[in-house]
């Protein structure tokens, strides 16, 4: 009896500090900051132990079945956490924290009851001096124990998911195996076989679903969590999450970091719309994640806006998906604007509607498909749908990584008629970005913005159309559809920028 | 339905039974086997068509419409004159330009492409402003076409070793002396470019009616091509076979079945430029030039021309001082019709002429037999994506098969302004240039749909082993008289003198006037025809001013 329960101090106390670990781990990856998470963690976790040491007197009677019952309870609830801690985090952020210490806390609570009990349990039978030399260092012993193997072994191999049930089974085990020692000791407690039984299921269960939720979750344990993938007959929508920040990559591109975006789909929108103010009827080409709507809806006098983008599953996830719509404050949704998705080119050679202001964020042109979409031919005809006094703004790549390419935009958009003033602006996630209004008259950029903006005011937007030696304009090709100059150069330019 | 019912279910529907089966046991794709219409060609031939019911009188007739005759209708509306019946035998118009079309992708039936006109392809570059596929002034020193027409890059590739590479003549490990050959070659070309006559005109102009005479000319075009290479010491293999592609393209026979003034005119004659191409750069649809066919049929509507009547042979031509007497027979309404027409534009082939005309001069029969035609087959495969190959050269507009009895394939949807991927048709061309003529058009008539679609598959399977799981329908269209072959010595035979001679009640328009059949030769015998008729201007080759973009009066 007495190996028995110190072996079972050397479980619990294993499992009393990987879930202190777990949590810490889960907090650090999805939270970042580790010294942080670390650091609050162990401290709850601490003190909730205390609580629980504190709280053990008022257990008089019946120590063996409080005792089991704990164990049954820290093994359900440490070896669960990990798991509810993930699909927390996946649902919203904002409770995560409270549940996340909350857990924390519970836990530490009940293994902190652990070892009081146990002294209490065993204090018949040894002497006081060994009593605590053989309980703590044994406590201590199991603590190394996990403090490597977590590490080393658990977290890489397992993951933290199924490496937290595999402790809960561990300590509903304990359970059992204590059932089996104390024998007849237990007295009257009917249910107790049955409760270890359920739980030591549970966690089974726990472990064989552990599979899926982890193909999920932890291919995000080393870089940001995947909240949704799928693949649409078009492109490979992959969106992620790390922390506050929710990126939407398209077949491995980035296309947005909601850290940033408000600079690219400002700079995008608000020089050229601002600009016209008699302005009703705008034309969105690409843009299915809403963003750029989202900008202009912000104009009153704004009638209409067609959001043309090919991927209607795109389009769908922006609008539905209440995370996603939260980001672009349920553009897509609103009454003022119509989504048809289509082909851009099949649309505008098929359409004949009119448009003051035509915002062309289309990806970027890396093959020769989509270089169709920045050639003279797709610009002739873009111009067809562009009122006398309308303008075009197109998203042209970055003129610091892409120089070339974006002065081949510029000069292909002069070729098909437009004035241009090209202009850029510096995003985080992408660097410094290239924009081109096109017209047929000089661009004349208004005096001030008469919607709230994050980031333009009109003395960084007097900036951004000076560009610095090192972005200045080149002489480039006119990217045609019989030379695909573009894709070629864009390309080779992309090729050195990212090694 | 257990999968063997299945298939023999779908080979009982697509029209054949029992020897359907692949030699590697794969069920067999749905297909037709199509072709001009040779049961109306042999009723013609047998002389089993109706008599007429009725006559009518008519300003000018045309027979063909084909590039030549709906050419000429252009040149004679584009001048004012409208009363003109245009008749075609076949059920659409287009002659070797027609295209088909499925839910996939209008897809070519024959000629696919044109290149850059010539310099003195005036009158190409002035219908394809009218067409709306040039840009501005035809006569511009560099005309700018409209780039949804010129073809996307990439435009060519060859497949070759086991790999597709970029262009037609593939440095990469072609070897020393093969490059040598090859710019050797280049250079000969360069020089036969811009050879001219005294006359300032070019040897090797296009249309070749416009060529300038020179003794060399007559030299090379009494030799064959064949010839021509192992006389200049042109042996390697990378090289004989890009001027094999080369003769099979343009007149679907082989080096040593054309004359090397022929063979060199598919290289030295194409002096196009414009302001937003390559000089190699060439004009394409999807449908082909059937494109250009139906702009044409379209602008021709829209100037008041009557419909051109399909399905309506001309079975008997006589010709007298005043006109000529055309019984057609129109297949949709079972019966004939006698046509008094005061002139008469012949845009079919000569050999057809030789069996309508009644009172044709007696050595005439004989003389338009002497030409030889060659017989073509192309095959429509619909697959559910792009093929998917090895690369490293990616898909592009012609696919060319190195060392092939075809000549490769082109894609229907490259020249689609979309950026999805999605199906596609590829147009497969296979002149039957290894077999002689006669055996050719036997074959065709008579080989069922299987004999034809299997060599194709497996053809198509060494760059694409996966093609026959994208496959949907494979569709072949037959041309058993597809191209006037410019043999040795046809450009001073008796029957050239005596086509370009008719003047008077019946002109002629077709590519057997030149041989070489072109576009811009079916062009401008049209044009030329249609000068004729209204009274023998601007028939000469254009003067140098015109050349260099000055306007010509019309």
């Amino acid at each position: 009896m007495r190996l028995a329960l110190l072996f079972s101090v050397f479980v619990v106390a294993s499992c009393g500090l990987a879930y202190e670990l777990i949590a810490a781990a889960l907090a650090s990856y999805v939270l970042g900051d580790s010294v942080t998470q670390f650091s609050t963690i162990i401290g709850t976790y601490l003190f909730a132990m205390g609580v629980g040491s504190w709280a053990s007197k008022f257990i008089v009677r019946s120590l063996a079945v409080r005792f089991i019952q704990i164990e049954i309870a820290v093994g359900l609830i440490g070896g669960f956490s990990a798991m509810l801690l993930f699909l927390a985090f996946a649902y919203d952020a904002g409770p995560f924290r409270l549940l996340l210490y909350g857990l924390v806390f519970v836990t530490g609570a009940l293994v902190g009851l652990e070892i009081p009990l146990i002294m209490r349990i065993l204090k018949d039978e040894v002497t006081f001096k060994d009593l605590v030399a053989q309980v703590l260092s044994v406590d201590y012993l199991g603590a190394l124990a996990v403090s490597i193997l977590f590490p080393l072994a658990l977290a890489p191999h397992l993951g933290l998911m199924r490496s937290g049930l595999l402790f809960g089974l561990m300590n509903v085990g304990v359970a059992l195996w204590a059932m089996r020692v104390f024998g007849s000791a237990l007295g009257r407690a009917p249910y107790l076989r049955a409760q270890g039984v359920l739980a030591l299921l549970l966690l089974a269960a726990g472990i064989a679903s552990a599979e899926r939720l982890t193909a999920l979750a932890e291919s995000a344990m080393y870089a940001d969590r995947i909240i949704h993938a799928e693949s649409t007959p078009y492109q490979r929508i992959v969106i992620t999450r790390w922390r506050d920040d929710i990126r939407l990559h398209l077949n491995g591109n980035l296309q947005f970091s909601s850290r940033d975006e408000y600079r690219y789909h400002e700079a995008l929108v608000h020089p050229a719309l601002a600009a016209l103010p008699g302005a009703q009827r705008v034309l969105i080409l690409g843009g299915g994640d809403g963003l750029a709507a989202r900008e202009v809806l912000k104009y009153r006098q704004v009638a209409s806006i067609t959001l043309v983008d090919l991927d209607r599953r795109m389009t769908e996830l922006f609008r539905d998906n209440r995370l996603l719509a939260a980001l672009n404050a349920g553009a897509l949704a609103d009454p003022r604007l119509a989504i048809v998705n289509r082909d851009a080119l099949a649309w505008l050679e098929q359409s004949d509607a009119m448009f003051d202001l035509v915002i062309v964020d289309l990806p970027d042109p890396s093959n020769h498909a989509l270089g169709k979409l920045y050639s003279s031919a797709f610009y002739r005809l873009l111009g067809k749908h562009v009122a006398a006094r309308g303008l075009v703004v197109v998203q042209a790549t970055s003129p610091f990584y892409a120089r070339r390419s974006f002065w081949t935009v510029v000069a292909t958009l002069e070729d098909a008629g437009f004035v241009t003033a090209p202009y850029h602006a510096y995003v985080p996630s992408f660097g410094e970005w290239g924009y081109i209004i096109a017209g047929r008259a000089p661009f004349v950029p208004a005096p001030a913005f008469p919607v709230p903006t994050r980031f333009l005011t009109p003395a960084t937007q007097r900036l951004m159309f000076d560009f610095p030696a090192d972005m200045a304009r080149i002489p480039a090709e006119v990217n045609r559809l019989n030379n695909q100059a573009l894709t070629r150069t864009f390309e080779d330019e992309w090729r050195r920028a990212i090694r | 339905m257990n999968p063997a019912r299945r298939a023999l279910l779908a080979a009982a529907a697509s029209g054949c039974f029992a020897s359907c089966e692949f030699r590697d046991g794969a069920p067999q794709p749905a297909g037709a086997l199509l072709g001009t219409d040779m049961a109306l060609g042999h009723a013609l031939r047998d002389g089993t068509l109706p008599a007429p019911t009725e006559e009518r009188r008519i300003g000018a007739a045309i027979v063909g419409a084909g590039i030549g005759g709906l050419s000429a209708a252009w040149q004679l509306a584009r001048q004012g004159e409208t009363d003109v019946a245009v008749f075609e035998l076949e059920d659409a118009a287009g002659g070797n330009a027609r295209h088909g079309e499925n839910a996939v992708s209008p897809y070519p039936l024959g000629a696919h492409y044109l290149p850059l006109p010539a310099s003195e392809a005036v009158s190409v570059r002035e219908l394809l402003a009218d067409l709306g596929v040039l840009a501005g002034d035809p006569h511009a020193p560099l005309p700018r076409y409209d780039e949804r027409h010129l073809v996307h890059a990439p435009q060519e590739r060859l497949y070759k070793d086991g790999l597709w590479h970029d262009g037609l003549l593939p440095r990469a490990g072609a070897g020393a002396r093969a490059i040598a050959q090859i710019e050797r070659f280049d250079a000969l070309v360069a020089a036969l470019k811009a050879r001219r006559d005294g006359d300032g005109r070019r040897l090797f102009a296009s249309p070749s009616l416009l060529a300038g005479r020179h003794a060399d000319s007559d030299a090379l075009a009494a030799t064959s091509m064949d010839q021509w290479m192992r006389d200049n010491g042109f042996d390697a293999p990378l090289l004989t076979w890009h001027v094999d592609y080369a003769c099979r393209d343009d007149f679907g026979a082989r080096p040593a079945q054309v004359s090397a003034w022929a063979g060199l005119h598919y290289f030295a004659c194409r002096d196009g430029v414009a302001a937003d191409a390559d000089p190699h750069n060439v004009l394409t649809w999807p449908e082909g030039n059937g494109h250009l066919v139906r702009r044409l049929v379209g602008w021709l509507r829209d100037r008041g021309v009557p419909p051109i009547r399909t399905g309506a042979p001309c079975i008997r031509l006589a010709t007298a001082r005043g006109g000529a007497v055309l019984d057609i027979y129109h297949a949709a309404e079972r019966r004939s019709v006698r046509y008094r027409a005061a002139r008469v534009i012949w845009a079919a082939p000569a050999f057809a002429l030789a069996r309508v005309w009644e009172n044709a001069p007696p050595a005439f029969a004989a003389l338009a037999r002497s030409i030889d035609v060659s017989p073509w087959l192309t095959a429509n495969l619909t697959l559910a994506s792009l093929p998917e190959d090895a690369g490293p050269a990616p898909l592009a507009w012609d696919n060319v098969l190195f060392d092939s009895p075809a000549l490769g394939y082109v894609v229907a949807t490259h020249q689609r302004m979309r950026v999805a991927p999605g199906p596609t048709v590829l147009t497969y061309y296979w002149p039957l240039a290894d077999l002689d003529p006669a055996a050719g058009r036997a074959r065709l008539a008579a080989a069922p749909w299987q004999a034809w679609a299997a060599p194709i598959l497996d053809e198509l399977a060494r760059p694409h082993p996966g093609l026959r799981r994208q496959l949907q329908r494979l569709d072949l269209w037959r041309w058993p008289h597809a191209m006037p072959r410019p043999v040795p010595g046809f450009r001073a035979a008796p029957v050239r003198a005596a086509l370009a001679a008719l003047d008077g009640p019946l002109l002629f328009a077709h590519s057997d006037l030149s041989g070489m059949p072109l576009f811009e030769e079916a062009h401008w015998a049209g044009v030329r025809a249609a000068r004729r008729l209204l009274g023998g201007a601007g028939v000469s080759a254009p003067t140098p001013a015109a050349r260099t973009g000055g306007r010509r009066p019309r």
